[in-house]
């Protein structure tokens, strides 16, 4: 059966292949850097089964290993690298190869698609192939792994070349591809400390009560200015609905609790759209694009945000409350 | 109640204002809102570390690169340019609108990994959204380069966020779901999803107008600089 670990391992792989090639051009603090989260995915199921077993080193060994990886992005000695940019030999070899080169591409989405739609009939004897957990991402794995065999097969590449391109496109991500799972961390650090139970209890000190109106606008203003901070909407759900939206929305003002749960946590996401602490989303597709302003993704979204904010608040304001 | 871990907001705020390296800031304000909240450096370590190997999910897009790159260095980027400069019906306006309804109908049926901006928007709609705009104003300038490029990026995240609540058995309403469970109000999945519907539909329209906006923006540019 196909499990979510062996993506993992697979990605475990890649990084010690961009930690080998850095070393080998000299480039000691790229090596440590990837040589660090190599060792997390790797070992990553051990660490777990280590924890889940009560012992606790592992995890603190890998929580030195965040604070180091932390370091070495701050240390701004991370440059990213410069391509050599062979516009013209790539014209060359994209009119050679023609709509082909698409090919291998569209298997990553369109591979993924088929086989999260089928795979839970597939199946080899009475042993399903893919794990029902995490079946999508398992599924875009293993296209990857296919697309990157038809792409070496179509442009007569070898695995070397592979590794090549590899370290090319993270050394020119750098920190940010590790940027989103340092946000995902602190969210749970933040959570694990009190810091969302405090923020509830502060903003519901402030609330006119007895508006619906005002009630409404808190809670709102809440799940986007929460999810600004915790870059994720998923943290500030429970926080801002069992700080405003229970008390005050369902209980007092006899909200429909499906309804403003929906509507809440959509309102959230438009915080999202605003937050460089979403970092996955608004941060690695700056790098991956080469934008020179790093809120150049944030600018492009902050009027659709805006206005549908302004959309949740009155569905919830006219419709939540029946 | 403890109040000090608070501060840890404050350490990512004032980071982000003084734009110092985000990793730093980040890992930073976890240690400060720990050691405040009265952790001891070990169940600090092992909480950073532990919360740290529970989302490495979120990794998993690296492994798109080796296909993506040696495409790329093959000609993948600059043939979606050539092939978006030859068919003339598809519009600025009409590929990116046409993205963002596949990609809430992908979200809605919880595929949310299917597309993103490692898979689809760096390989593909990245150059041919500049592509199409190229056929708008074939001297397009590097500042225009940029905004519709991070045009496309914005795209793929509404179409991501705003269809994925439609789906029942997905992250985000299975978590409302079980919130009011644990405060005993119990709750059909699908009388949550139905809510997220017309949010949906308004996230399309309202992006979809901005879409076509920035391509009018784009040919006034054109016709200005004629005259």
């Amino acid at each position: 059966m196909l499990r979510i670990e062996y993506a993992y391992w697979l990605c475990g792989l890649l990084f010690a292949v961009c930690a080998i090639i850095d070393a080998r051009a000299r480039r000691p603090l790229h090596t440590a850097f990837w040589g660090i989260l190599a060792v997390v995915l790797l070992g990553g199921d051990a660490f777990e089964a280590m924890y889940a077993a009560g012992d606790k080193f592992a995890d603190q060994a890998v929580g030195v290993g965040v604070i180091a990886l932390a370091l070495l992005a701050g240390s701004g000695k991370l440059k990213r690298r410069a391509v050599d940019d062979d516009a013209s030999a790539r014209e060359r070899s994209a009119a050679r190869f023609g709509n082909t080169l698409f090919l291998p591409a569209l298997l990553i989405p369109l591979g993924t698609l088929a086989l999260a739609l089928t795979q839970p009939w597939l199946h080899i004897g009475d042993v399903a192939i893919f794990d029902a957990r995490q079946a999508t991402l398992t599924a875009l794995g293993v296209t990857c792994v296919l697309a990157l065999i038809a792409a070496m097969w179509l442009t007569r590449a070898t695995p070397a070349h592979a590794g090549i391109e590899t370290a090319r496109l993270l050394d020119a991500l750098s920190w940010a591809a590790l940027l989103p799972m340092l946000l995902a961390t602190l969210g749970g650090v933040f959570t694990a400390t009190g810091v969302g139970a405090a923020v509830g209890h502060l903003s519901s000190m402030a609330i006119p009560a007895d508006s619906r109106f005002a009630c409404v606008i808190a809670y709102g203003l809440g799940m986007v200015v929460f999810t600004v901070i915790m870059g994720n909407g998923f943290a500030a759900f429970p926080v801002m609905t069992a700080g405003i939206g229970l008390p005050l929305l369902i209980q007092q003002h006899h909200a429909n609790p499906a309804a403003l749960g929906a509507l809440g946590m959509l309102t959230g996401y438009c915080g999202t759209l605003l937050t460089p602490m979403a970092a996955n989303y608004n941060i690695v597709p700056v790098a991956l694009l080469e934008l020179r302003d790093s809120n150049a993704v944030i600018r492009q979204q902050w009027q659709t945000a805006l206005w549908l904010f302004v959309v949740n608040i009155i569905l919830m304001y006219f419709f939540a409350f029946s | 109640m403890n109040y000090w871990p608070l501060l840890g907001v404050v350490v990512v705020v004032l980071g982000f204002a003084l734009r110092l390296n985000p990793a730093l800031v980040v890992v930073a304000a976890g240690v400060v809102s720990a050691l405040l909240s009265g952790m001891s450096v070990p169940d600090l370590l092992a909480l950073l570390g532990h919360t740290f190997i529970g989302n490495r999910t979120l990794l998993l897009f690296v492994l798109t690169l080796p296909a993506i790159g040696l495409l790329e260095r093959a000609g993948l980027r600059e043939r979606a340019r050539h092939l978006i400069g030859r068919l003339r019906q598809l519009t600025f306006a009409r590929l990116l609108i046409s993205y963002l309804a596949v990609r809430q109908v992908l979200s809605m049926l919880g595929l949310l990994d299917v597309a993103g901006h490692a898979q689809t928007v760096r390989p593909l709609l990245a150059p041919m959204s500049e592509a199409a705009a190229e056929k708008i104003d074939p001297a397009l300038d590097d500042e225009d380069h940029q905004r519709v490029r991070a045009m496309a990026a914005a795209t793929d995240n509404v179409g991501r966020f705003f269809g994925e609540d439609v789906f029942i058995a997905l992250g985000a309403v299975l978590l409302i779901q079980g919130f009011f469970a644990q405060n005993s109000i119990d709750l059909d999945p699908k009388s949550i999803a139905i809510w997220a519907v017309p949010t949906a539909i308004a996230a399309f329209v309202i992006h979809a107008i901005r879409i076509v906006l920035m391509q009018r923006r784009l040919a006034r540019k054109v016709r200005d600089a004629a005259h």
